[in-house]
């Protein structure tokens, strides 16, 4: 029992990568299998059902809700037009009338003589689905949506705000400082920046205002994040965030520095196109933000790459946990039998040595691979 | 086979993360919990099949205690010979996020609360509550169904031969929203109408074509009358047909259990309804989890349960901070909290949640915000655990609109027998005391109660397995299941200053001992009661406190012993800490050393 395994982001400069697209209802797919697709291509639509306007006929006219069939001059499943007159009733031999129209154009779809009211179904709205990443299309679900296929190096944060975008991987001048809004130029329009320790803010705000994509940093003061969305996020589950830009943090809250592994990666993927999300759910179906640089040559790796594995003896780690927040280290010793920790729970743990020299035991709930 | 001779049990619980397999057999008499076996749970990609993680839990249940009960990837049910496989195969479910409904009804009060208590009882999560006295415009109505995507909708509203116009009105909203279940892409979304049967063909006019509506009996049929049993079964019923067809693998699970799956909640319920029946007492159970805090009561007859969606201690755990707020949080620790560093440090649990604390410090951090969760998630399943509102006065239904007087709560503390933890931050607290310590500060819970926590989360195997046989569910639950902390007297009511006396006691044990002691105001006690044991006698509160027949008035009580003991509990409640922080430190670690715990400066 000398072994165990923990769970880590995936962080790689070459896996297959698989998105599957999906209509929120059902529509047409417009792409074919073994099509190359951008990450702006529309690979499906479907049209959304208009929204319902619900007229208050009886109310209108003046009338009871039961009188409502005779009063109507449009007939149920009827297109109407924009303005439209579809009931009407008189008053003294015809002297007053009371009329109802329509709003908006659309088709009867319910006339009710308990409420008296009277639905009009608008247009359906078209949705569109964009491809979100450069690729081949490998499946197509009829109706629903497609799967798409790219050899890329794939770079999984722990969370993120903000959706998917598009942009350029640029690493800022100085990558081991704080990002502050004097950073932030012109020259980042449309750019992923990448900084490895934190962002403020307001620089936050900057870069949306300037036109940046997306901001890969280590960590974040929880204040500067409440500062960039004007609220308290109170659940984990993100990525409808109307920020203007999408936020990746690749280790967590507080100063933390992006992990070397992850960093260089980014590095050496400097000025290519990559895709953007922020979105993260850590519950049931765990969503992690991600940042995808599909690979220029097109190379397909051996095998998937899965974040995680296997700890043992010289495994690289980051203790994730008080008191030894943030450290980076590698395994001496994984000892087989539970350890009594300082709360008096007993639990498997581990040895480690940080990089500083210093032995310490941490439990091994409390460690990610690096 | 006869259900009653029945005597091996395989049962599982698909969770959200954890799919948990547990064993009972028959030995020597009588029925035990053999082992337990776990798995993740496989809904999601890329295994998108539920009986992955079944038989991946089953074939650790199967290692662990050496009992064959799987045949490849089949289950062996009914068991061969008397070593194989097992007589009934069970299992509940709360995987791909439960059971999702958004219930409606006309008055926000009165039936919409009877359709959410309806929902919550048969297990589901009410994710929005629609009256037409809601505040809320139409088209906020409208977006919010179609933003949330329900697998169900439970429309009540008007009590029969009353209302018809706003039971139409809210079918047109319904109509307008022509949301999608969150399952099965051109399926029509399953609608139960349980309101006004006068209203019936209206509102079937209005969504019958579109929606999968089906007719209930009315769950208000009179104002002073809830009738929620047909619209629950009903529930179940669609949750089975339509939900657990659509979810993956469901219908492959549902062809090897020997009963219907039940949603999580909806077991632990009836396990709760169960225990509270043979025990002839008041109970209240909480579920703790990452993402939400369940609570379950039964008091006299009428059971309740509610979901505090977003009270957890991982994944919902900015919340609780965000709700409770920094005060009474740090009210609970005994040192400094540097604001900014406790919401990093929770964000960073809220991220990595299954993190443990490793410091003491940390660890107190965790119970502070389990104290404030329990807090919360009570003052919400008080407000919803309420008798019928809107009987006391003839009114028209016009005039009910405008009414806002609260109905009284039936959550009564001071009758309240047991209080049952479950939960990691509860069952798995590196000492019990803690365990008991989080529920005293969390519930609050007066008089006399005793106190007691759930082993391994085992209450939904046991809540389905009570369905089907309650002799084997009633005897694993007591002896394998429940924990038995001891009983609490807590003492309500505030002295003048701390030291004077709150209340005397004078008890026999059971090993012939005899404990006469006076517990002070500000003063908790540990009194060594070993399970098994009780202690019987008359508890005198003095004539500021009330320990359950009214100020100053003794009790004659029996008290049960388990593995915390007994606690006495002098600090008064409603509970109220100083406001001086150096003093409130001490007293907290005071009352730590006073219940045998590690003092933390």
């Amino acid at each position: 029992m000398g072994t165990a395994y923990t769970p880590g982001l995936t962080v790689t400069p070459n896996t297959i990568v698989r998105k599957t697209r999906k209509l929120p209802i059902k529509g047409t797919v417009l792409v074919k299998k073994g099509v190359r697709v951008e990450p702006e291509t529309i690979v499906a639509r479907a049209d959304l059902p208009g929204d319902l306007d619900q007229i208050k006929v009886a109310n209108l006219l003046g009338v009871n809700p039961g009188e409502i069939p005779q009063k109507m001059l449009v007939k149920l499943d009827e297109t109407v037009a924009e303005g439209q007159l579809i009931a009407r009733t008189t008053f003294f031999f015809g002297l007053f009338k009371s009329e109802a129209r329509v709003p908006a154009a659309g088709t009867i779809e319910y006339i009710s003589d308990v409420s008296g009211n009277v639905g009009i179904r608008r247009p359906p709205k078209p949705v569109e689905l964009t491809a979100y990443v450069r690729g081949t299309v490998v499946e197509v679900i009829p109706e629903e949506g497609v799967v798409i296929e790219t050899p890329a190096a794939l770079v999984q944060g722990i969370f993120g705000v903000g959706g998917e975008r598009e942009g350029t991987i640029t690493i800022m001048p100085e990558p081991d400082r704080t990002i502050e809004p004097r950073d932030i130029t012109d020259a980042l329009r449309g750019k992923i920046i990448i900084g490895r320790r934190l962002i403020t803010g307001e620089a936050l705000r900057h870069a949306a205002r300037a036109g940046v994509v997306g901001v890969v940093t280590g960590g974040i003061v929880d204040k500067e994040l409440i500062e960039l969305l004007g609220y308290e996020i109170g659940v984990a589950i993100t990525g409808d965030e109307a920020v203007g830009l999408t936020l990746v943090l690749t280790e967590g809250f507080g100063e933390i520095e992006m992990a070397q592994k992850t960093f260089d990666l980014l590095q050496s993927l400097e000025g290519q196109e990559g895709s953007i999300n922020g979105a993260t759910q850590i519950r049931a179906g765990v969503i992690r933000p991600e940042i995808i640089v599909p690979r220029r040559d097109g190379a397909a790796p051996g095998e998937r790459a899965q974040g995680g594995g296997e700890l043992k003896i010289g495994s690289r780690i980051r203790i994730i946990r008080e008191p030894h927040f943030g450290r980076l280290g590698a395994v001496t010793e994984l000892p087989p039998e539970l350890v009594r920790i300082e709360t008096g729970a007993m639990v498997r743990t581990l040895r480690a040595k940080l990089n500083d020299g210093k032995a310490v035991v941490v439990p091994r709930a409390n460690v990610e691979l690096v | 086979m006869d259900i009653e001779q029945a005597d091996s049990f395989l049962i599982t619980d698909c969770g959200s993360t954890t799919t948990k397999a547990i064993l009972i057999l028959k030995k020597e008499g009588s029925y035990r919990l053999i082992g337990r076996g776990e798995a993740p749970t496989t809904v999601e990609a890329p295994f998108d099949d539920v009986t992955v993680g079944v038989i991946t839990s089953v074939t650790e249940l199967q290692e662990l205690t050496g009992r064959k009960l799987l045949d490849g990837n089949t289950i062996i049910c009914p068991k061969r010979g008397q070593d194989e496989g097992v007589d009934l195969f069970l299992s509940t479910s709360s995987a791909g996020g439960g059971l999702q409904m958004c219930v409606a009804g006309v008055i926000k009060a009165m039936t919409a609360e009877s359709a959410e208590r309806a929902a919550l009882g048969a297990g589901a999560i009410v994710i929005d509550v629609l009256a037409v006295d809601d505040g809320r415009k139409e088209h906020e109505r409208i977006e919010r169904i179609r933003h949330l995507r329900p697998d169900m909708f439970l429309m009540a509203g008007g009590t029969d031969g009353g209302t018809r116009t706003h039971l139409a009105e809210l079918a047109g909203t319904l109509l307008a929203a022509d949301t999608k279940p969150r399952f099965g892409a051109g399926f029509k979304l399953p609608v139960i109408y349980a309101g006004n049967v006068d209203a019936r063909a209206a509102v079937r006019d209005i969504i019958g074509k579109k929606m999968a509506v089906k007719d209930m009996p009315n769950i208000r049929p009179r104002l002073e009358a809830e009738n929620l049993a047909p619209a629950r079964e009903a529930i179940h019923e669609l949750f089975l047909e339509h939900v657990m067809q659509q979810a993956p693998g469901y219908n492959r699970l549902m062809s090897w259990t020997s009963g219907d799956i039940m949603p999580t909640p909806m077991a632990v319920g009836r396990a709760v309804q169960t225990f509270a029946e043979e025990e002839g007492a008041n109970a209240l159970a909480v579920d703790i989890g990452g993402a939400t805090t369940d609570i379950f009561s039964v008091f006299g007859e009428i059971f309740n349960r509610t979901v505090s969606a977003n009270y957890g201690m991982s994944y919902s755990i900015c919340n609780v901070l965000k709700e409770a707020g920094i005060a009474n949080v740090s009210q609970w620790v005994p040192f400094d909290l540097d604001e900014p560093k406790l919401r990093n440090m929770l964000r960073n649990k809220m991220i990595r949640p299954t993190t443990i604390p490793q410091s003491l410090p940390d660890l107190l951090i965790e119970q502070a915000i389990a104290r404030e969760a329990l807090r919360l998630s009570l003052e919400h399943h008080k407000l919803l655990a309420v008798g019928l509102k809107g009987i006391q006065r003839r009114r028209t239904l016009s005039d009910a609109f405008s009414q806002t007087e609260a109905a009284e709560t039936l959550v009564d503390m001071m009758a309240l027998d047991w209080v049952i933890g479950s939960g990691g931050v509860l069952s798995h607290a590196p000492s019990r005391t803690q365990a008991a310590w989080m529920m005293l500060d969390g519930f609050q819970p007066q008089g006399v109660t005793t106190l007691a926590v759930d082993s391994i989360f085992m209450m939904p195997q046991i809540g389905i397995l009570s369905e089907q046989h309650p002799a084997a569910a009633g005897e694993v639950f007591r002896r394998d299941c429940l924990i038995v902390l001891g009983s609490a007297v807590t003492a309500v009511g505030h002295g003048k200053r701390d030291g004077e006396a709150a209340l005397k006691l004078d008890l026999a044990t059971s090993d012939g001992r005899s404990i006469k002691e006076t517990v002070r105001y500000g003063e908790m006690r540990l009194i060594p009661l070993e399970l098994g044991q009780t202690a019987e006698g008359t508890i005198t509160p003095t004539k500021r406190f009330d320990v359950g027949a009214g100020r100053g008035r003794p009790v004659e009580a029996q008290l049960k012993g388990g593995s915390v003991g007994l606690i006495v509990d002098g600090r008064g409640i409603p509970r109220r800490l100083p406001d001086d922080d150096a003093t409130r430190r001490a007293k907290l670690n005071e009352w730590a050393e006073a219940l045998g715990l590690e003092r933390v400066e």
